[in-house]
């Protein structure tokens, strides 16, 4: 950028400029490759677009279609069991550790460390490591049975019925020390004067932790939530290494459907469909969140 | 702030302290059990995990399955292992993380000490584009990279990884530069000093924890990533993630679990690495990266 060689309009001009002028290649990156982005695609879900983009219009065809596929149907499906269940056994659990850990624990930091730790890696690697664990040939079921443990059987991975617990198993895995993070700092942030008050007048523990701690916690399980709907709804690299969305279809997601129809299947225009159902569900939650934090700032 | 346990009111006796360590202790054994999976198995025969062995220590040790997964393991259409897409993901991962964590900077300090009208609708728009769902612009980002020629490359990668990661750390910045004295850079302003004269002298001497967040949780998600990866390269250009994933789901011959478990071990060790390192500035991330917008 030219900073050097301008008269004295132009270095106020440039003044005023220079920060907007460095801003705008981000902002510009933002609007073409995330906002435009999405009205093209958003646009494609309209058209019979196949392999390729393609624009002749066919107004909601591919809505309706999308939502008469079996496999759609599945997903979203898939979607609500696996998304309730992760959220409500994250809460739970990351709640749990995190009053536990708050009781002055010796090794606390060590002890936080291995709770986290699962946060910094890859769903493939997580995928990879609870795929041979819960294969019954070689991975726990066998284990028991060379224990001498015969009648053992736990064959969720194989079943199609139970297939999609197996995702939420590996999933609360990975996600839930995150989690007791977010509710740690919640509870470090509460007033102990309130919590002597209470118990001068005589109340239990439990009592301390229901009727003041954990009602105040109510911000950390806002956050948590929008964190954990929103990975939920994006939820595609686990799938892909933990079941391929098997067996069968068994354990399809949203986000796997749409890979396959789109680039699998071509079926371009049902794939652009079902990616704007994600987009919706994901704004939904963001957008009031977001609009929150910033004007609370304000 | 940080010392305010509740423990200072609520009162344990010794059998409860029992019972919460016993807790903690089963808790820290489940959150290690894949990892002490990954790491014994990767160093057994195959024989022992097919004979039901998979949570004892190897019988026989042996680092063969790391060598295989690092070198010779058939990857896709290639047996080169693991090498080479380990590198791919060097390559991918650090102009990404270096070019986003500028940028975040740069927009953080005008976003903060440069307002305009219209400034906070710019970052929420930055900011809601970190949360979007990726498939949403699957389809015109492969039309777009090819018409720039990126098609299956490794820039083409760094570009797609840049384009998405600048709102992350923008928020980084920004949330960070706010609490920074306005009254500095005031100052300064007075004296004659330019845009990026206090940028340098002022913002960026004073810039090392976040910058050192940012980088961690930039490096953390785009070495992390599978679905650009697996979307938007060829079989030379294949990142860390998408290569192990070939591995372990490969149909031919007998299943290697022992290679498999080196290969994840080997995609989890750079991340793995700076979280034990850095630990701090990692959950520091996290939790900016939720907790606050």
């Amino acid at each position: 950028m030219a900073t050097t060689a301008n008269t004295r309009a132009g270095n106020d001009w440039l003044r005023n400029a220079l920060p907007k002028l460095v801003l705008s290649p981000s902002f510009a990156m933002v609007v073409i490759f995330v906002y435009g982005f999405i009205l093209f695609t958003f646009y494609l879900s309209f058209t019979d677009s196949r392999i390729l983009p393609s624009y002749g219009l066919v107004g909601w065809e591919n809505y309706a279609k999308l939502f008469k596929l079996r496999a759609w149907g599945i997903a979203i499906d898939n979607l609500l069991i696996f998304g309730s269940l992760y959220i409500i056994i994250c809460c739970l659990l990351g709640l749990a550790l995190a009053i536990l850990l708050d009781q002055k624990i010796r090794a606390e930091g060590f002890i936080r460390t291995i709770y986290l730790y699962p946060m910094a890696l890859s769903f493939i690697v997580t995928g990879t490591a609870w795929k041979w664990f819960l294969d019954p040939g070689i991975g726990l079921q066998a284990v028991m049975h060379s224990w001498g443990w015969e009648s053992f059987a736990f064959e969720w991975i194989k079943d199609r019925d139970m297939a999609i617990y197996t995702i939420v198993i590996a999933a609360v895995w990975q996600t839930s020390g995150f989690v007791m993070a977010m509710f740690l700092a919640g509870l470090r942030g509460i007033d102990n004067e309130v919590l002597k008050a209470a118990q001068i007048d005589g109340a239990s523990n439990w009592a301390l932790y229901r009727r003041i701690v954990i009602p105040q916690l109510r911000p950390a399980f806002m956050s948590a939530f929008v964190v954990l709907a929103h990975m939920a709804i994006k939820s595609y690299d686990l799938i892909i290494a933990l079941t391929g969305g098997g067996p069968g279809t068994a354990t399809e997601l949203p986000a796997t459907f749409m890979y396959s129809y789109t680039f699998t299947r071509n079926q371009m225009g049902i794939g652009a469909a079902s990616a704007t159902i994600m987009l919706m569900s994901i704004a939904a939650i963001m957008v009031p969140y977001i609009w929150s934090e910033l004007r609370e700032k304000k | 702030m940080a010392t305010n346990a509740s423990s200072q009111v609520v009162r344990t006796g010794a059998g409860a302290r029992f019972v919460i360590y016993t807790l903690l202790a089963i808790f820290c054994l489940y959150y290690l059990l894949p990892l002490y999976v990954m790491v014994v198995n990767s160093l057994k025969p195959l024989s022992e995990i097919q004979a039901g062995g998979m949570m004892s220590l190897p019988r026989e040790w042996t680092v063969a399955p790391w060598q295989s997964a690092w070198a010779t393991a058939q990857i896709g259409v290639a047996a080169t292992g693991l090498k080479p897409y380990f590198v791919n993901s060097i390559l991918m991962v650090v102009p990404a993380v270096a070019i986003s964590t500028v940028l975040g900077a740069l927009n953080g300090y005008v976003l903060t000490k440069w307002r305009f009208r219209g400034d906070t609708i710019i970052f929420g728009l930055l900011l809601f584009g970190c949360f979007i769902p990726f498939q949403m612009v699957l389809i015109p980002m492969a039309r777009m990279l090819g018409l720039m020629g990126l098609a299956g490359t490794v820039p083409g990668l760094v570009f797609v990884h840049l384009v998405y990661g600048i709102g992350f750390s923008t928020l980084y910045f920004r949330n960070y530069y706010q609490q920074f004295p306005t009254e500095l850079v005031r100052a300064a302003m007075i004296d004659g000093a330019g845009f990026f004269t206090i940028f340098r002298r002022i913002m960026l001497p004073s810039s090392g924890p976040i910058a050192v967040v940012c980088i961690i949780w930039q490096f953390t998600n785009i070495w992390n990533d599978f679905l650009f990866g697996a979307s938007f390269s060829d079989f030379d250009s294949q990142p860390m993630t998408v290569a192990l994933n070939n591995l372990v789901q490969s149909s031919t011959g007998v299943k290697e679990y022992n290679v498999h478990f080196a290969g994840a071990i080997m995609a989890a060790l750079p991340t793995l690495l700076v979280y034990i390192v850095a630990g701090r500035y990692f959950v520091r991330g996290l939790m900016a990266g939720s907790v606050k917008g």
